[in-house]
């Protein structure tokens, strides 16, 4: 076997209360296509940091080219040939292409010669790109591009890619895989991180799996089954979603009619002539890249934007002139992206938060508060939902991601809503807590409440969804059923690609 | 005096009017765009006032009286800066404090120098372009400093988007986070840009106390460095638009001086109207009170104006602005 381009032994990082690498072995040979493979918290985030100087290792030793280095900051990896593309891009809205790929060099450099060194590179990976437009004008997929090329002009040879694909479309994914693999046929080592298993066998070499800070194995991914790599991640089997018998029927509960909103942010998206129908016990799922308005959709139908023209309507009511107060008095609930600062006050105890959309349970009484209602309202949905915290009155950020969420959810669930709208409602949770927000949205259907819910992981839409559909450019594709369609179509749609549709799924009787 | 020669006075007293707003604005323009709100323009004004008129009686040189001035407002935006950056205090509340803070100690300082006689700085007159009519008295008849403000625009102009330290520099106003993770010091840059903005507000602060008045009066400054705060929005972060801004607000100053002045003459021709209308319009002209605060009248009319286009305060307002930088693990 050839030296390994990067090796790692023992290496460890302890943080308050956690300690996140325990003495953790990888080696990456020249040219090799790693995957890094772990769920949320397992302690990849902290590992790639270590390797790329943004933290420093408590012990351990890294090993570059057979030599050993102390990687104390970002310039110094990359002076040595680490390049990386975080999943939280760094880059800066209002500065042009060239200008944030120039911030990521150190040497001296001419801005018009990097612009023509741009324009190359670009060209020969296939990543077309234009280096005077600002940023802020981008695609997420082509601010993807910024920060590969960033990694590319200074002719890396090794590229960590942290969790690259969450927010491609799949044809993207594609196109970047390609790019990977003649990088790595060019000598250039990868260090992939990835929880998304399918990606993993069809990319990479080799794999290092983690598991609560610790290398639980190491495998050639492409001889092991989804199955068994997912064993090793979770430690135990995959979860899956039970899927109860088709609960939709034929009441319509929402229909939205020309929607039509300019964005009130100026880098947004405005809404263009939406047209769709939900029925009792649907489940729409919206799909599309980030950007292109399913968070303005979500927030018009919640009402805290009003649509400029079209009308929306709850049980053949408008609702599209009253407020998300009112709204969620005609049965409407909501569970935004953003979790801590929308979804919950990060501050305030998970009992207040469940009172601030909760009160209408029974939790008033003359304007007073009335705690113990709260309180048992707060200790229902952390039994029910499994929400693993220090009890009611823990604070909301202190929880995780996917503990937060499932609160969240419980919250809004446990108000038998009629209609239910969710943004990326399994976004940074990890696999066995996304089952568990699954399997309620699924069986909430069948219920009879009716769920809109916008998400990027088409994996997830065709696993809970009725019907789907694809916002871009703030426009809605032809809504389809799940099983007529697939995802090679839906990717087509998430780039544009298709005529406005009717908006409603032909009723099958 | 004929008409032609007031002209010029009023528009050689507008740009007098507005250098000291240009320097200031400039000043904090560079620390916004390094994404720090400091809100203690007023403060440092004061001390840079108050520091150069001292040192320039006690030395009889206005030149070192103005180094000292800068000197004094970088020491003030040093204090500032040493709270928000390594203390991480909150920008608004500690600006705020840096200008009560400023208010108190050049009154104190200053106590023995009110209205201590001084030679100001004297205007250079440019041999053989001083001389052009109109525009000889007009651009090319003046002290050190407004030409010094003139080149001074040009060079933070060209520094913001000619070279790679006004890129860096936007960059950790615009996410500091990102220009951490690619590694650049956020704390050290935002602590030079809040160092040059101080030295800027001493430098205002040395042009109204060694020029423009030229004496030491308790809180000489009189909401200047708030309107220089003003006016760095009203410019949407754009230097040159700081001087058209400076000038605007400069002209209008000495309009209503000229107005105030003009009075008398008015109020006989008003006479014609009946009263009681005549005599309300006539009351208002003569409240001095009123007239002097036209200018910031405007500035508010005028900030209004500009906020109403989103896109445009988006595009330039440095996004990170205010904002503390916790340097995350």
């Amino acid at each position: 076997m050839t030296a390994a381009q990067l090796e790692l032994t023992g290496i460890t990082k302890q943080y308050p209360g956690v300690l996140a690498n325990d003495h953790i072995d990888l080696a990456i040979a020249s040219g090799e296509v790693h995957a890094l493979l772990g769920e949320n918290g397992a302690g990849k985030s902290t590992l790639v940091k270590m390797i790329y100087g943004v933290v420093r290792a408590d012990e351990g030793e890294i090993r570059w080219g057979g030599e050993p280095v102390k990687i104390t900051s970002p310039s110094q990896a990359r002076a040595l040939g680490i390049g990386m593309v975080f999943q939280h891009f760094n880059l800066f809205e209002t500065l042009t292409v060239a200008e944030n790929i120039s911030l990521g060099i150190d040497e001296e450099h001419d801005l018009k010669q990097l612009t023509s060194e741009i324009e190359e590179i670009s060209e020969k990976y296939g990543l077309p790109l234009n280096p005077h437009q600002h940023v802020h004008a981008l695609s997420v997929g082509e601010r993807q591009r910024v920060e590969i090329i960033r990694c590319l002009v200074q002719d890396p040879k090794l590229l960590i890619m942290d969790e690259p694909t969450s927010v491609l479309t799949p044809q993207e994914v594609e196109k970047l895989f390609e790019t990977l693999r003649r990088l790595s046929s060019e000598g250039c080592s990868i260090l992939y991180i990835s929880h998304k298993l399918d990606e993993i066998q069809a990319l990479c070499d080799r794999a290092t799996v983690l598991r609560h800070g610790k290398v639980t194995a190491t495998c050639n991914p492409k001889e092991e089954t989804p199955k068994s790599l997912a064993e090793m991640m979770i430690g135990s089997e995959l979860p899956v979603c039970k899927r109860t018998a088709q609960a939709r029927d034929s009441e319509v509960r929402l229909v939205v009619r020309n929607l039509t909103i300019p964005s009130p942010d100026p880098h947004g998206t405005d809404l263009k002539s939406i047209n769709v129908t939900v029925h009792r016990g649907e489940v729409l799922g919206i799909a599309g890249v980030a950007g292109n308005g399913q968070k303005e959709f979500l927030a018009a139908l919640n009402g805290e934007i009003m649509a400029a023209q079209g009308r929306i309507e709850l049980n053949g009511a408008e609702i599209s002139k009253v407020g998300p107060t009112e709204r969620r008095a005609r049965g409407l609930a909501f569970v935004p992206e953003e979790r801590l600062g929308r979804g919950a006050v990060p501050d305030m105890s998970l009992s207040n938060n469940a009172l601030l959309t909760g009160y209408r349970e029974d939790m008033l009484s003359n304007g007073f508060i009335r705690f113990d209602k709260v309180r048992s309202y707060a200790t229902a949905i952390r039994e029910r939902f499994d929400v693993r915290s220090s009890g009611i009155e823990a604070e909301a950020r202190s929880l995780s991601g996917g503990n937060l969420q499932k609160f969240i959810m419980g919250r809004e669930i446990m108000m038998n809503p009629q209609l239910l709208i969710l943004g990326h409602p399994t976004w940074g949770v990890d696999v066995g807590a996304a089952t568990t927000i699954h399997q309620e949205i699924v069986d909430l259907a069948a219920k009879g409440t009716s769920v809109v819910v916008a998400s990027e992981d088409l994996d997830e839409l065709f696993e809970i969804c009725d019907s789907i559909a694809v916002i871009a450019e703030g426009r809605l594709s032809p809504v389809k059923r799940t099983s007529e369609t697939n995802v090679e179509e839906v990717g087509l749609w998430m780039s544009g690609q298709f005529e406005a549709g009717e908006g409603e799924v032909g009723h099958a009787a | 005096m004929d008409g032609f020669e007031t002209t010029i006075n009023i528009l050689v007293g507008t740009i007098r009017a507005g250098t000291p707003l240009v320097f200031a604005a400039l000043g904090e323009l560079i620390t916004e765009k390094a994404g720090v709100l400091n809100l203690g323009v007023e403060g440092m004004m004061l001390v840079g006032a108050v520091s150069g008129f001292i040192v320039t009686v006690l030395t009889g040189s206005p030149y070192l009286g103005i180094l000292a001035a800068i000197a004094a407002g970088v020491l003030m935006a040093l204090i500032f800066g040493g709270l928000t950056q390594f203390l991480l205090t909150n920008q608004v509340a500690t600006g705020l404090a840096l200008t009560i803070f400023g208010v108190g100690l050049s009154a104190f300082i200053g106590l023995n120098y009110i209205g201590t006689p001084i030679q100001g700085l004297q205007p250079i007159a440019i041999p053989g372009l001083s001389e052009i009519p109109v525009i000889g008295p007009l651009l090319f008849n003046h002290d050190f400093l407004i030409y010094l403000s003139i080149a001074l625009l040009v060079l933070v102009s060209w520094f913001l988007y000619k070279t790679r330290a006004g890129l860096i520099l936007r960059a950790v106003g615009e996410s500091h986070d990102a220009a951490h993770a690619i590694g650049y010091s956020v704390v050290k840059i935002r602590l030079l840009a809040i160092m040059f903005g101080g030295g800027m507000g001493g430098l205002a602060g040395a042009y109204l106390s060694l020029v423009y008045t030229p004496q030491w009066a308790e809180n000489m400054t009189a909401g200047r460095g708030w309107i220089a705060l003003a006016l760095v929005v009203f410019a949407t972060w754009r230097p040159a638009r700081v001087l058209i801004g400076a000038y605007l607000f400069g002209g209008i100053t000495i309009l209503s001086l000229h107005v105030q002045a003009a009075g008398d003459s008015v109020s006989s021709a008003l006479s014609i109207i009946p009263n009681p209308v005549g005599e309300w319009i006539l009351a208002v002209i003569n409240s001095s009170h009123l007239l002097a605060t036209l200018p910031y009248l405007a500035t508010v009319v005028v900030l209004a104006l500009i906020s109403r286009d989103a896109t445009k305060i988006r595009l330039n307002a440095p996004a990170s602005l205010g904002r503390p930088f916790h340097p995350g693990a």
